[in-house]
């Protein structure tokens, strides 16, 4: 990148400084640590000049936003032109009350909706199985059925707002909910638009609310791309997603490189069905944590960017929508502290930003009390307002890409480019992600991770504020969010009323469609859709798909 | 003490965080205990079950969804009813102050947040093991 014979003069110069400069420097005032390392343990130097990147060639590893290999950003204007969406992931209870939450965000400038299920539903249960006990709203809302998702987006304009939905597992039919949902309030599927997560390879990785195993559950991703990019083309089918691998306490390189090698997996299985990667590809979307090690998660954003429009063109893709890295950034919600907890507003704001300095096209800030409890309406909206003080005041959507050409954070990009093709190749070597998934190797990485962050932090070898340095002995004063006790029931009894006034012959037929489907070949999206239209319950509908395909276990790895 | 303490490391009910639940039964066993960990989606009957099979003294819940009020009393009454009441019950997780003295009434001995340090852990467990 640098003139040959300048490098060569600077390179003395540095050999120079560092003798008699630095080294000086710290013979009499020495540095506050022996080793500086960032979340993965990457050794930091205490400067970064040209010659660290002198390898990179700008225009082939670097380059303009908008262009092949998009390090910089996928548009050409990126928040000068449009800002990221504000989608809080957000859902507690019954549907009602979720609703009135989603109403309460939008009315604050909210852009985006996503919504959080409960257990229950994450594992296509109805709130009324054995399983659902105690759980019922807690981690997110209960959609049983059609009905509860009618109610949950009701006065709610699904033809102007975008939805995400974590939902894996049972991620066909819940969107086939939301789908059946505005066939019937008249709003044409071709125009909604919204994610579904759908990502199962990270379920078995890290999240765990996988339901059946690897080879069916694939099959049901690539039906839903198939149908997306026919039937619902605005649509993103899959989130795939690296913040879940994160919060089970992998690194930030083991979440790059994690993630982006299931995105290929995806697309591997989707090339193998017949279908053309220009076909579905543009709808492939990311999912990205952003912790505390601040150019850390910058850089991985951009290595991202890169690492993914490469594979995509190995992969054949020939459109620039194929070889986007379009993401979505979640705060991390393991790096929020029980203690003191108004100090994760301070920690929130970097990782924000970090995210917006990265590129995001959306961003999700978590509440303060969130180490504590599900986020109480005053929490989410100074977590809202902090991403709208990053857009509306601090002045660094100015420009695409600011700290592009920082020396650090080129290296740093590039770094964690080749340690991810570094796992790429140990994967590979493993037989691929799913072998991997099975060998344990994936949960087994992560488990060290957490461990050795853990034993870090009880050995005060890093600092958690409120934790092991600055702490303080106070009760803690953070409203905790009551949630209508009566909500269970009223879900209940629902549940039983539509069971018994729904046409039931139509339900079962369709269900016994679902079924015959399941054993054979073909894309089970519209007999899901049928099965949902005639009020078939997500337990009934999933349960179906438990019967034919078997269920997963994993082994118990620590 | 001779024998070495056996834990049961448990995730009751359907949530998937086992970040903690791994750290800590990686963590007592580094200090020495023999740890069994039951890995994910048990239910009060496999738990108890569970601990009656590897004879353990010490059973460690780890819940982060919320529905600890429910599932780790399920587990407590069903220690009762076994007549397994020599058996030390602790938990950890997403737990709010307020619900930390209902759950010690109903048996769980020990109830730890995010931020704990391991130590404290196995300092709780070894001294209530001896008593």
């Amino acid at each position: 990148m640098y003139d040959k014979k300048e490098l060569d003069d600077f390179k003395k110069k540095k050999e120079e400084w560092e003798k008699e400069c630095y080294l000086q420097h710290v013979k009499k005032h020495s540095e506050r640590m022996k080793e500086f390392t960032n979340l993965s343990n990457v050794n930091i130097d205490s400067i970064y000049t040209p010659e660290d990147i002198s390898h990179l060639s700008y225009d082939k590893h670097i380059g303009l936003p908008g262009i092949y290999p998009f390090l910089r950003g996928i548009h050409p204007t990126m928040y000068r032109g449009r800002l990221w969406t504000m989608r809080q992931f957000s859902g507690f209870g019954s549907a009602e009350e979720t609703n009135k939450r989603y109403k309460y965000l939008l009315e604050h400038g909210e852009t985006g909706l996503s919504v959080a299920f409960d257990y229950p539903t994450l594992y296509g249960y109805d709130t009324d199985h054995p399983l659902s006990r105690g759980e019922f709203g807690k981690c997110g809302v209960a959609i049983s059925s059609l009905k509860d998702m009618e109610i949950l987006f009701n006065g709610i304009p699904i033809d102007e707002v975008t939805t995400s939905m974590t939902i894996n597992g049972p991620a066909a039919i819940v969107w086939a909910f939301y789908i059946a949902n505005a066939e019937n309030r008249g709003i044409n599927k071709k125009i909604i638009g919204g994610t579904i997560q759908n990502d199962i390879l990270k379920e078995y990785i890290a999240q765990k609310s996988f339901i059946f195993p690897p080879e069916p559950s694939m099959r049901l991703i690539v039906d839903t791309f198939e149908y997306g990019f026919k039937e619902v083309p605005r649509w993103n089918t899959i989130s795939i997603s690296g913040y879940h691998i994160r919060e089970a306490g992998s690194t930030a390189i083991q979440e790059l490189a994690f993630t982006l090698g299931d995105g290929v997996e995806y697309v591997k299985w989707a090339i193998k069905r017949g279908l053309k990667i220009d076909d579905f590809a543009p709808r492939l979307s990311f999912f990205f944590n952003a912790h505390n090690d601040f150019f850390e998660e910058i850089a991985k954003y951009r290595a991202a960017r890169r690492i993914w429009s490469q594979e995509m063109k190995k992969l054949g893709a020939k459109k620039d929508r194929s070889l986007y890295m379009r993401f979505h950034t979640q705060t991390a919600g393991c790096s929020l502290t029980a203690q003191q907890p108004e100090i994760n507003i301070a920690r929130v704001t970097m990782q924000a930003l970090a995210a917006v300095l990265g590129g995001t096209q959306s961003l999700h800030t978590n509440s303060m009390d969130e180490a504590l409890a599900l986020p109480s309406e005053k929490a989410a909206r100074i977590a809202l307002r902090t991403q709208q003080i990053i857009a509306e005041e601090s002045g660094v959507t100015n420009t695409v890409d600011p700290l592009g050409g920082s020396y650090y954070i080129e290296w740093l990009t590039d770094k964690m480019v080749e340690e991810t093709y570094r796992y790429f190749d140990r994967v590979e070597k493993l037989g691929g992600v799913i072998p991997a998934i099975e060998k344990g190797f994936y949960q087994r990485e992560i488990a060290e991770s957490a461990y050795k962050y853990q034993k870090e932090i009880d050995d005060n070898e890093r600092f958690m504020v409120g934790v092991n340095k600055y702490k303080m002995d106070e009760p803690i004063e953070i409203p905790i969010l009551k949630m209508d006790e009566e909500g269970e029931q009223r879900q209940i009894n629902r549940l039983k009323k539509l069971r018994k006034n729904r046409n039931n012959s139509k339900a079962d037929r369709n269900l016994e469609n679902l079924r015959k489907a399941a054993k054979g070949n073909e894309n089970l999206m519209p007999i899901i859709l049928d099965c949902v239209h005639s009020y078939a319950t997500l337990g009934e509908t999933c349960g179906v798909l438990r019967e034919v395909f078997g269920e997963y276990t994993e082994p118990a790895i620590y | 003490m001779d024998q070495k303490i056996r834990v049961l490391v448990a995730k009751p009910g359907l949530d998937g965080h086992d970040r903690g639940a791994k750290i800590v039964a990686r963590a007592l066993r580094d200090a020495g205990m023999e740890v069994v960990y039951t890995g994910l989606h048990q239910t009060a009957e496999m738990i108890v079950e569970t601990a009656i099979q590897e004879d353990v003294n010490v059973i460690g819940l780890s819940l982060l969804s919320g529905a600890h009020m429910t599932l780790f009393k399920d587990v407590t009454k069903l220690l009762k009813e076994k007549g397994l009441d020599d058996v030390i019950v602790i938990g950890g997780g997403i737990i709010p102050e307020e619900d930390v003295s209902d759950l010690k009434k109903a048996g769980v001995c020990g109830v730890f947040g995010p931020g704990t340090h391991c130590d404290d852990i196995v300092e709780f467990i070894r001294k209530k093991v001896k008593k």
